[in-house]
């Protein structure tokens, strides 16, 4: 199973070096988010600095669905669905490799992002170990989750439009519970935010194991 | 029902495929050997996808006998097992555009649990080992798109080929590689189903020839050799096979729709 | 329930649910009596807190709802049960339609006592999400799949929906915790004629919610029957397509 999901997502992350989506379309649109939150809430009087952390996970949580949407789009081209049903890989491991390289391209817009704050929110970052390990619990319950609703809105014509509707009630836990946490490792009050990161690694664990176990069910199509 | 034969490769018996809520299947009879080259034939719309497909278990079979390299078709947990014993090339090209055709090939291969070997020996049939080994997909042309899936195909090594219409898009040279692959498959002990509607190509390097229509399978007006056929309900005639010959027209299969 | 196949009966009633229906009908006019005239009115809130025998009973009867729609999807995933699959998407519609009776009650309820229509308490965010999270089940029901695709793909959704709600409990209650506000309750404690009327009130909601839960599952279950008729037509038709071809060939 780990075999599989490692093909799969160096096959993933392959097509993303290549075409560099996530790199030149998706990390723009989260520094636009960010930027446009700027538009919307005053500058001037300290809202963005004391909402940062909520404004990130926000971005992050948008840009989580077209990544998402983008992993699902390169196999709806082209018959590739049926391919991977007629390859001898195992769907729980196709879903941990789907997982794992949406994963990674959130990790990385996670740490764009986390300078485009300090750059235009003027914020500045502590509890480093709070905020590294919260980003690394949220991001896998989010690619996990993202993952199993992607499968089933994948072979759909309204996929664009039903993902976010599906996707953004599930992961709200997450957005709460990662906005506590970043804000109490600002705040410096860690010692809150670390019963958050007890309930994102709950989230992440579950919708893991959920996935792990549904994915395959989920890639049938007929 | 007789039992199904040890090397029989295919038996579907009034099987009944559903797209949806349509019949695109609508109770087929047919039986593969091992080791035959099946062409399959008839108008569009008439399910020679839907077959193809149902033979490789992607689709389910909803009534009727259908049996694939031992594999019961109406169950779940058997079409699963078939899927990696047989190899579909389909109208899709199957292969994804920002990868090479090196990188293509290489990881559906691995993904069916060929080696590296096996798919480099496969890029080296079909001639994808030089210039083209490291162009993006999407800047091949369609029968460079083509050979690319075939190499995957052939990487997979499978018992039962199922070629969805594999000549069409092609020039001459495609087109003969097509048959040779046909043949060294054949040879090498794999069944092939080739649905076509080249009837005059395909039909010279099949054993015999099929033709469905609304989902069934109709009966073919006799060839001039065709042995007299007593039609019985049910009956399942089938002509002596012959050594593929150039230029010898291959025996019609006589089935009655039941 | 339903009579024998081929035929389709012009309604989906029966004796089963006129009494139901009849009885339905004569809770809710005991509970009116009893809620508007009867009772006394609440000590701090007035009249307004009559609304807590309507707004308590819907609000169970949607949770009843989505909790058979999970158990159904269960069952259907488990067993492959077509009875527990249609209870599953008749649960989630009815329980959908008791979900705008909460909130649309809970809204008059919440602004002449507290002066707002709502407020982010652990039980109203869940709440909201709860909505949502069915709404989304509703819509993938709906999509136009073959039936077996169709019934796995919502039954996935209703579990993860069932798993999602008690994370989002927990973590908006710690969240508010934090803050200590008010939740919105009545301030004395229910007791005597009132907790009698209140649980009376459940009880007739309960059975409301059964009565369109069976005719909302008939009318499921017919639907089904139909298409499923429809096939062995569609095959001939199929087959007649063969037909054709052999005679237009020479």
């Amino acid at each position: 199973m780990f075999r599989d999901a490692a093909l799969v997502a160096g096959k993933d992350l392959r097509i993303e070096w290549r075409s560099r989506v996530t790199t030149n379309q998706v990390a723009p649109f989260a520094v636009l988010v960010l930027i446009l939150f700027a538009f919307a809430l005053d500058p001037d009087r300290g809202v963005l600095q004391r909402a940062t952390a909520g404004l990130f996970w926000i971005a992050i949580l948008f840009s989580a669905l077209l990544a998402v949407q983008r992993a699902f789009a390169l196999e709806a081209a082209d018959g590739n669905r049926d391919g991977l049903r007629l390859s001898g890989l195992r769907p729980a491991g196709i879903f941990l490799g789907k997982a794992g390289a949406v994963a990674l391209e959130l990790a990385a817009l996670e740490v764009l992002l986390g300078i485009g704050v300090v750059v235009l929110y003027n914020t500045t970052w502590s509890g480093w170990l709070l905020l590294i390990t919260t980003s690394m619990v949220a991001t896998i319950g989010l690619a996990a989750a993202g993952t199993l609703y992607g499968v089933l809105a994948a072979g759909l014509r309204v996929r664009e439009t039903l993902l976010p509707l599906l996707l953004l009630p599930v992961v709200a836990p997450v957005l709460l519970g990662a906005t506590q946490a970043f804000e109490a490792a600002l705040d410096q009050s860690a010692s809150n935010g670390w019963s958050w990161v007890v309930l994102l690694s709950s989230f992440a664990v579950i919708y893991v194991a959920f996935g792990i176990l549904a994915f395959g069910s989920l890639l049938e199509e007929s | 029902m007789e039992p199904v034969a040890k090397d029989q490769v295919v038996h579907f018996s009034a099987a009944v495929s559903l797209l949806g809520r349509f019949p695109a299947l609508a109770g087929i009879d047919l039986d593969v050997e091992r080791g035959e080259v099946v062409l399959v034939q008839g108008p569009n719309g008439a399910g020679k996808t839907t077959l193809l497909r149902a033979c490789a278990g992607l689709i389910p079979v909803v009534s009727g006998e259908a049996t694939v390299l031992g594999c019961d078709l109406t169950q779940a947990a058997d079409r699963t097992a078939v899927r990696r014993r047989v190899g579909l090339l389909g109208h899709a090209s199957g292969l994804y555009d920002d990868l090479t055709v090196t990188d293509n090939v290489h990881f559906w291969a691995r993904s069916c649990g060929a080696t590296r070997a096996e798919a480099d020996a496969a890029l080296a049939t079909l001639g994808l080992d030089g210039r083209l080994a490291g162009v993006v997909v999407a800047k091949l042309s369609a029968g460079q798109r083509r050979r690319t899936s075939i190499a995957a195909l052939v990487a997979r090594r499978s018992e039962l080929w199922l070629l969805d219409e594999p000549h069409a898009g092609l020039d001459q040279t495609g087109r003969d590689v097509i048959d040779r692959l046909i043949r060294s498959a054949a040879s090498a002990g794999a069944t092939v189903i080739v649905a076509s509607h080249e009837v005059d190509r395909a039909g010279a390097i099949a054993d015999r020839t099929v033709t469905i229509a609304g989902g069934t399978v109709v009966t073919e007006p006799p060839g001039p050799a065709a042995p007299d056929v007593l039609a019985s309900p049910r009956a399942d005639m089938r002509t002596e096979r012959r050594q593929n010959d150039e230029g010898v027209e291959p025996q019609q299969d006589v089935l009655h729709v039941s | 329930m339903i009579e024998s196949e081929g035929m389709v009966p012009a309604h989906t009633g029966s004796r089963a649910t006129r009494l139901l229906g009849l009885a339905t009908l004569a809770g809710i006019a005991i509970v009116l009596v009893l809620a508007l005239a009867v009772t006394g009115p609440d000590a701090v809130q007035g009249d307004a807190a009559r609304l807590i025998y309507l707004h308590v009973p819907v609000a169970v009867s949607m949770n009843v709802g989505f909790g058979l729609c999970t158990l159904g999807s269960v069952m259907w995933l488990w067993k492959k049960s077509r009875w527990w699959d249609t209870v599953a998407v008749s649960a989630a519609e009815v329980g959908l339609v008791f979900t705008g009776l909460t909130l649309v009650t809970g809204m008059v309820w919440g602004r002449p006592t507290w002066g707002v229509y709502w407020t982010w308490d652990a039980r109203l965010t869940t709440f909201s999400l709860l909505f949502l999270l069915y709404l989304g089940y509703l819509v993938v029901r709906h999509l136009p799949a073959d039936v077996e695709v169709r019934n796995r793909r919502s039954a996935y959704v209703a579990l993860l929906a069932f798993v999602d709600v008690p994370i989002v409990y927990m973590s908006v209650s710690w969240w508010r915790g934090l803050h200590q506000t008010a939740t919105l309750s009545l301030s004395s404690t229910i007791s005597g004629l009132m907790l009698f009327t209140l649980v009376l009130a459940i009880a007739v909601s309960l059975m409301g919610f059964l009565w369109l839960l069976i005719h909302r599952f008939r009318v499921a279950w017919l639907e089904d029957e139909v298409e499923t008729a429809g096939l062995d037509l569609a095959i001939n038709e199929r087959r007649a397509e063969a037909a054709v071809m052999e005679v237009s060939t020479p």
